[in-house]
């Protein structure tokens, strides 16, 4: 099912005028930005289909900027973001794409800091809910709508039960998960959403995993960090 | 959820002899693993955002930050109330109120999404102007927004919701479906005459373009949230004198998902047809162009 519950169709609370170019561009910006972990120095925002055609009049570069920093949905500094953004030293590149994505709502995040970066594509699907569809090369799907970690990792056999196995035993239930890697025992990535929020304690764990390089948390609802 | 389609959720109903909104609160709960109590108070704070948006709207000759719209809820809450108005004070009331919030939207002031922030006025318009005609209390209110949920989540995971994927369809038509049947339940009607309620609005919405000009939430947005309140209205008392939706409620659901699916590009909110490419929309195109290079 593409929307889960009640408040993926009444609501977001949100400051207008779009919610699928608008809202849905704030929870864009947001899960990008906490799989970064702070603020980027540098911010490109890729923007395809209907999003290119129409993104200045509805917003959605203010939204996208608007959720980098962190905002919600209804957070009335959204039309100053920009702004904000770039007092606070970000540098903001806006784009078209040429070619078609699959949604039309889609864009692309890429966010850097020295050596540090990340790139991110999801889409907003309508009513504010938005599909996450890659991750630094990954092909994962996720929402954004559950307390969720996101696992880099080596693919090698035993790591998913390691990682669930970790979960498992906190009591952690797994609602979806999604795999993916780059090749053959090659760099993979492991997505995972949960019924309930993932301490900091318990992501260490994760990330102490052997052949795990890296772990990132993302929970729109309860507030987050790395 | 227990239900996927709207003859499931009637049936659900009618097993548990329970309303679409008891039912749908229940999932809620279940889904999110929270407390009912906790998922009643945060659609509570959406009722109160909503009812906000209605306050600040009929009183406002604010301009949207484009400039192109503004005002309109104001002009015609004054009509209504003071001249013989075609619609009478009602009807009237419903059609401004959801103007007022669908201008506060296009001014980015804070609304709530029912089901996307294009069609954010219709439910509030409904709700509120009805909660004042017959005195009901808060906590009805949220009830109905409930029942508008499960309405809604049906169309949403069978169809869409979003202009871009179906068109004006999927985002006005939804929520007229939305608000009538809700409205249905609220004055008392059983959830079969509710589920008829959203097939009869959707019905007379099947083909709607999101041709919005200059790409912006806009024209013909706002006026189209006014005339939905009025749709909605229509249906819940088609649906509360006992018409039916000959063509069950799903299946006008599937045609919607149809039609938006044929729908070509230029139709879906990318400002490439319709109204948008009149030449009147063309001109406002490009001064919106211009006014933005020279800020």
């Amino acid at each position: 099912m593409r929307f889960k519950d009640v408040f993926s169709i009444i609501g977001p609370g949100m400051i207008g005028p779009s919610s699928s170019h608008t809202a849905g561009a704030v929870r864009l910006g947001r899960v990008a930005g906490l799989l970064f972990g702070g603020l980027p120095k540098r911010a490109e925002i890729m923007f395809y289909g209907s999003f290119a055609a129409t993104y200045a009049g509805h917003g959605t570069d203010l939204a996208a900027v608007a959720g980098l920093l962190g905002f919600d949905t209804d957070d009335e500094r959204i039309p100053d973001a920009i702004e904000l953004a770039e007092q606070a030293g970000m540098r903001i590149a806006f784009r078209k794409a040429s070619v078609p994505a699959a949604h039309p709502n889609t864009l692309t995040v890429a966010l850097r800091k020295g050596r540090r970066h990340v790139r991110m594509t999801g889409c907003s699907i309508g009513g504010g809910s938005i599909e996450v569809s890659e991750v630094d090369g990954f092909e994962l799907k996720f929402t954004g709508n559950y307390p969720t970690l996101i696992v880099f990792h080596d693919d090698r056999p035993g790591m998913l039960a390691a990682i669930t196995r970790l979960l498992g035993d906190a009591g952690v239930n797994i609602g979806y998960m999604d795999v993916d890697r780059k090749s053959r025992l090659g760099e993979a990535a492991t997505v995972i959403e949960s019924d309930a929020a993932i301490p900091a304690e318990l992501r260490k764990r994760v990330g102490r995993i052997a052949d795990v390089k890296s772990v990132g948390y993302i929970d729109l609802n309860g507030g987050a960090a790395n | 959820m227990k239900f996927r389609t709207l003859k499931q959720l009637e049936r659900l109903c009618a097993d548990e002899g329970k309303p679409i909104s008891a039912i749908m609160l229940e999932e809620q709960a279940r889904e999110s693993g929270l407390a009912a109590e906790q998922e009643w108070d945060k659609m509570k704070s959406y009722y109160g955002i909503m009812k906000e948006a209605v306050r600040k709207g009929i009183v406002s000759e604010r301009l949207s930050r484009s400039g192109l719209t503004g005002g309109d809820a104001k002009k015609v809450h004054e009509y209504t109330r003071r001249e013989e108005a075609s619609l009478g004070p009602h009807a009237g009331a419903a059609m401004a109120y959801s103007l007022a919030v669908s201008e506060v939207n296009a001014s980015m002031g804070r609304i709530v999404a029912t089901p996307t922030a294009g069609s954010c006025g219709i439910i509030p318009g409904v709700f509120v102007s009805s909660q004042e005609r017959f005195g009901w209390d808060d906590d009805h209110m949220v009830a109905g927004l409930f029942c508008a949920g499960a309405l809604g989540y049906v169309i949403a995971n069978n169809a869409f919701i979003s202009g871009a994927e179906g068109g004006c369809q999927a985002e006005v038509g939804s929520a007229i479906g939305m608000a009538a049947g809700a409205l249905v339940e609220l004055k008392g009607g059983s959830p079969a005459q509710a589920v008829h309620a959203v097939g009869l609005a959707l019905k007379n919405t099947l083909g709607l373009i999101c041709d919005p000009v200059g790409g912006l939430v806009e024209i013909p947005c706002i006026v189209r949230n006014g005339f939905g309140a009025v749709n909605a209205l229509a249906a819940a008392d088609m649906a509360l004198a006992g018409v039916r939706s000959a063509i069950p409620s799903d299946e006008v659901i599937q045609v919607m998902l149809e039609v938006g699916s044929a729908m070509p590009d230029i139709h879906r909110e990318t400002a490439g047809g319709g109204l948008a490419q009149t030449p009147t929309g063309k001109e406002i195109m490009k001064q919106l162009a211009g006014a933005r290079k020279k800020r």
